[in-house]
Order: C-alpha cells, then sequence, then structure tokens
C-alpha cells in the first residue's frame, strides 16, 4: 500500500491533466486548475526546504573544517543577510529604495554578472587549447563554427564587405543557421518530445518507479 | 625552447590579458563597422510596430544579473519600442534572481519617457512554479500574481482593469535567458493559448528557437547581443548592444583565431616528431 497508494495518485493526476489539455469544460478545468494552483505552492514550499538544506549542510561543513570552509561561512552569512533584511523591509522589500533592491543592485548584481563574463577568457583559452580538429567530422565542425562565429558578429561583414553579398560571411552564416543547424536541431526537438512522452507515458503507467525511494 | 614548445606552454594568462585588452580597447575608442538587420529582427520590431496605439501587451523578463549585457539592451529597446506606441506593459519574472533588475530596466525606461507606475506599466514580480504559473496565467493573471512587485494588490491597479488572462494581450514579448523562458511559453502558452509571440533570448540558445520560427510560432527573434544591436539599428538608436558590438567582434575573431593557433601548434608538434 505504501507503494501502490503514490502510483495510483500520480497515474490518477497524470492522466486527469493530459485529458485537461483537450477538455476544455469546467468540470475538467476547473480541478486543473486548482492542481496547478498546488503545483505552484508545492514549488514554493521547495524553496523553503531548499534554503533549510544549504545552511544544513554548510553549517555541518563549517563544523567540521571541511575543505573551504570559511567560503561556507560567507555563503551562510549572505544567505542569511539578505534573507533577514528582506523580512525586516516586509512587503514591498523588492521595491525602489530599500535596503534589499541596495544590496541585490550593488552586490549580488554585479557579481553574478562578473562570473559570467569570466567565461569569454576562458572560452579563448579553452579554444587555444582543447579544441583539436583530428578527424574530418570535427573539421566541419570547426569550420561552421568559425563561419559562424565571424558571421554574426559585424567584423563578419566588414572582412568580406567587397564580395557579393550572397558569399559574404554573414550570408553564409545564415544559410547554415536556417537550414543545416535548423535540420538538426528540429530532429533533436522531435526526439526529446518523443523521450519526455514516452517517460511520461512510463511514469503515470507505473512503470517508471525512480521517482519513490530511488526504486527503479 | 623552440617556438612550438613554448606555444604549448604558454600560460593561459597571456590569452587572459589578449580578451582583457580586445574588449576594452574597442569600448574605448569605438570603431564603426556595419550592421545589417537580419529577417529575425526585422520581424521582432515589425510585430511591435503592427500593434495598434495603446495595446496592452505581456512581457515575460526571465533573467537574472548573469544575463545582463545581452538582455538588458534588449529589454530597453522593447520597452522603449512599447512605450513609443503608448503601449501598456504587464511585466513578469520567472526567475528568482531576476525581479530587482528587470524592475531597474523599467524604472530607467518609465522615467526616460515619462510613465506611470500602475497606469502605463506594472511589474507583478517573480512567481515560483516555471511552466504551472504559465499555464495558471491562462485562466487569470491576477489570481495567479495577486500582488506586484511593490506589495501592491494587483486587481486594483487601473492597467490591470480590462487584463483578464492571455486573451487580453495581442502580444506576447519573451525576453529569457534559459530556463524558464520562451521555449516553455512557446510550448505551454503560444501552442495552448495561441497568442502571437516574440523572443529575445541569449546567443547561444539563439538556434534552440529557429525551429519554432520556422513554424511561425515566434514571429520574431533578438538572439544575444548581435540581434540586440539589429534591433537598435532597426529602431534608430545606438545603444548598449550596439556599442558592444566592436569587442564583441573583436572577442570573436580572437577566439577563432585561438582555434586555429592552437590545432597549428599540434600540427607542428607533429611534424616535428616525425622529423
Amino acid at each position: 500500500m505504501k507503494r501502490e497508494f503514490p502510483l495510483l495518485v500520480t497515474a490518477l493526476i497524470g492522466f486527469f491533466m493530459i485529458l485537461s489539455f483537450f477538455v476544455p469544460h469546467q468540470a475538467v478545468s476547473v480541478p486543473a486548475d486548482f492542481l496547478q494552483v498546488c503545483a505552484v505552492i508545492v514549488v514554493a514550499f521547495g524553496y523553503v526546504l531548499g534554503g533549510a538544506n544549504a545552511l544544513r549542510v554548510n553549517f555541518d561543513a563549517i563544523y567540521k573544517r571541511q575543505p573551504g570552509w570559511p567560503y561556507k561561512i560567507v555563503l551562510v552569512v549572505s544567505l542569511l543577510a539578505m534573507v533577514i533584511v528582506g523580512a525586516i523591509e516586509g512587503k514591498g522589500f523588492q521595491g525602489e529604495g530599500t535596503r534589499f533592491t541596495w544590496m541585490y543592485e550593488r552586490l549580488y548584481s554585479p557579481m553574478s554578472a562578473t562570473m559570467f563574463a569570466l567565461l569569454a577568457f576562458f572560452i579563448a583559452s579553452a579554444a587555444f587549447r582543447a579544441f583539436r580538429i583530428r578527424t574530418l567530422e570535427a573539421g566541419l565542425l570547426a569550420l561552421a563554427a568559425l563561419i559562424v562565429m565571424i558571421g554574426r558578429v559585424p567584423i563578419g561583414d566588414w572582412l568580406t564587405g567587397a564580395l557579393p553579398p550572397n558569399l559574404r560571411l554573414s550570408a553564409i552564416q545564415e544559410w547554415i543557421m536556417d537550414n543545416p543547424q535548423n535540420a538538426a536541431k528540429r530532429a533533436i526537438l522531435i526526439g526529446a518530445a518523443l523521450g519526455v512522452m514516452s517517460t511520461g507515458l512510463r511514469v503515470i503507467l507505473g512503470l517508471e518507479r525512480s521517482y519513490l525511494s530511488g526504486e527503479d | 625552447m623552440s617556438l612550438v614548445r613554448t606555444l604549448e606552454t604558454l600560460d593561459r594568462r597571456w590569452i587572459f590579458l589578449i580578451v582583457g585588452l580586445l574588449v576594452l580597447i574597442p569600448l574605448i575608442w569605438p570603431l564603426p563597422l556595419p550592421l545589417t538587420v537580419s529577417r529575425r529582427v526585422q520581424g521582432f520590431h515589425d510585430a511591435i510596430e503592427s500593434l495598434p496605439d495603446g495595446s496592452t501587451v505581456l512581457m515575460s523578463c526571465d533573467w537574472d544579473p548573469s544575463g545582463k549585457p545581452e538582455m538588458q539592451p534588449m529589454t530597453r529597446t522593447a520597452l522603449r519600442h512599447l512605450f513609443s506606441k503608448n503601449c501598456k506593459v504587464v511585466v513578469t519574472v520567472l526567475w528568482n534572481g531576476g525581479p530587482g533588475i528587470v524592475d531597474e530596466q523599467l524604472r530607467f525606461v518609465a522615467d526616460e519617457m515619462g510613465k506611470k507606475y500602475g497606469e502605463d506599466y506594472v511589474n507583478l514580480g517573480y512567481k515560483a512554479g516555471n511552466e504551472a504559473v504559465m499555464v495558471l496565467m491562462g485562466q487569470s493573471i491576477a489570481s495567479t500574481f495577486p500582488r506586484d512587485i511593490r506589495g501592491g494588490v494587483t486587481a486594483d491597479y487601473p492597467i490591470m482593469k480590462k487584463v483578464r488572462n492571455y486573451s487580453s494581450f495581442p502580444l506576447l514579448v519573451s525576453i529569457s535567458s534559459g530556463y524558464p523562458g520562451t521555449k516553455e511559453y512557446v510550448q505551454q502558452v503560444q501552442g495552448r493559448f495561441h497568442i502571437r509571440m516574440i523572443a529575445g533570448v541569449t546567443a547561444v540558445s539563439a538556434p534552440e528557437y529557429y525551429p519554432y520560427l520556422q513554424s511561425g510560432q515566434l514571429l520574431g527573434l533578438l538572439g544575444g547581443m548581435a540581434g540586440a544591436a539589429e534591433y537598435e539599428k532597426a529602431r534608430g538608436e545606438s545603444g548598449g548592444a550596439t556599442r558592444g558590438m566592436v569587442p564583441q567582434s573583436f572577442a570573436h575573431l580572437f577566439v577563432a583565431f585561438c582555434i586555429l593557433a592552437g590545432n597549428g601548434v599540434q600540427w607542428l608538434k607533429r611534424r616535428e616528431a616525425h622529423a
């Protein structure tokens, strides 16, 4: 019963939500909306659990002086500071001129943007060290990458400005993106969608049980 | 030590230094580079241009500060475009790190164009739940977002008086840098509620949306900073994306050079070994 009941609930709700997509009648849409609201509430509780778990894991690491524990102190202090300041500000804590907004705009925002900006440096370094052309396929991939990379920015047209419009790098990269790339992407999307559908059906039918205590 | 050995063991900080200079120098001394407006960007521009003046538009800004260089210029230009047509803009955010930075853009453009909060635009803020939130908005926007980012009651704002659900909007503008974002809006909202939709996305994710453009589910697409720069050109503006095109051009060129140079070094190394 401990296993059968969750499987039954999953199957019933799964079939009902599929039905709600095709049947707009109130008898179906109203309970479906209620279930959607429940899903949103469950996700919101997920944040509380996630925050509590982050604190538990990091407090534990600090207590045991695990490698990198001083950084975990920074994490815990930052997490608590944002939560406490937000809670003190109360309703509208994200509004203009609040202390929370100041912390977000002056601390979180520039630090987050900086982390992402560092990627440019590592991509250049990796391009020099790791992008090895050893086969014909890798060569074709590299050629397409070079054309798209340079053709998508204005310098591509500046370099090939003397050529007829159809032979400029921007036109060639457009062709690559619209045809071979688009065809491959469409195939991947269709394949992934079929995979999602079959996995969904397996979950609804109770064949896929890995979400129940890691059981196969 | 041979040249091959020197290049093979090149300290990566030299590469970092060159990238830094290639980005910094053109920001200080910009160069004029040609910029052509692509079909996709023209489609984005035309979709907004074709709106009747004063329409109410839904704009979902699903990004956070990590995507700022790409997303900020396109968000600001789209807002300017909508406000210039006296459109009213209802903004939502499905990224938990995003409400603050999106509100910053809204305030910036609204102040610039003299628009009033609650009348000309409203920021409904963040709601957890990803696709579930998108579907719920199909029933009622005000009950999905009972309060806005400032803590006010959503339904009380004048802009929300005529807004019920997706059927209240002639256009959905999705500016997103990942999940949940444009892809989920196409799958959950465009396909189900048949709303006209345009999108602005990061350059790295743009290829994912080409099939949706081809199928007509997206009417236009801005791909990364280059897309934002083209949009600025289509609008006759010269903003952050246009300024960013020269540094980005040099950085792309340098990455291409690194790929060729790295392989050249390996080829020379193999030739030396055979000799």
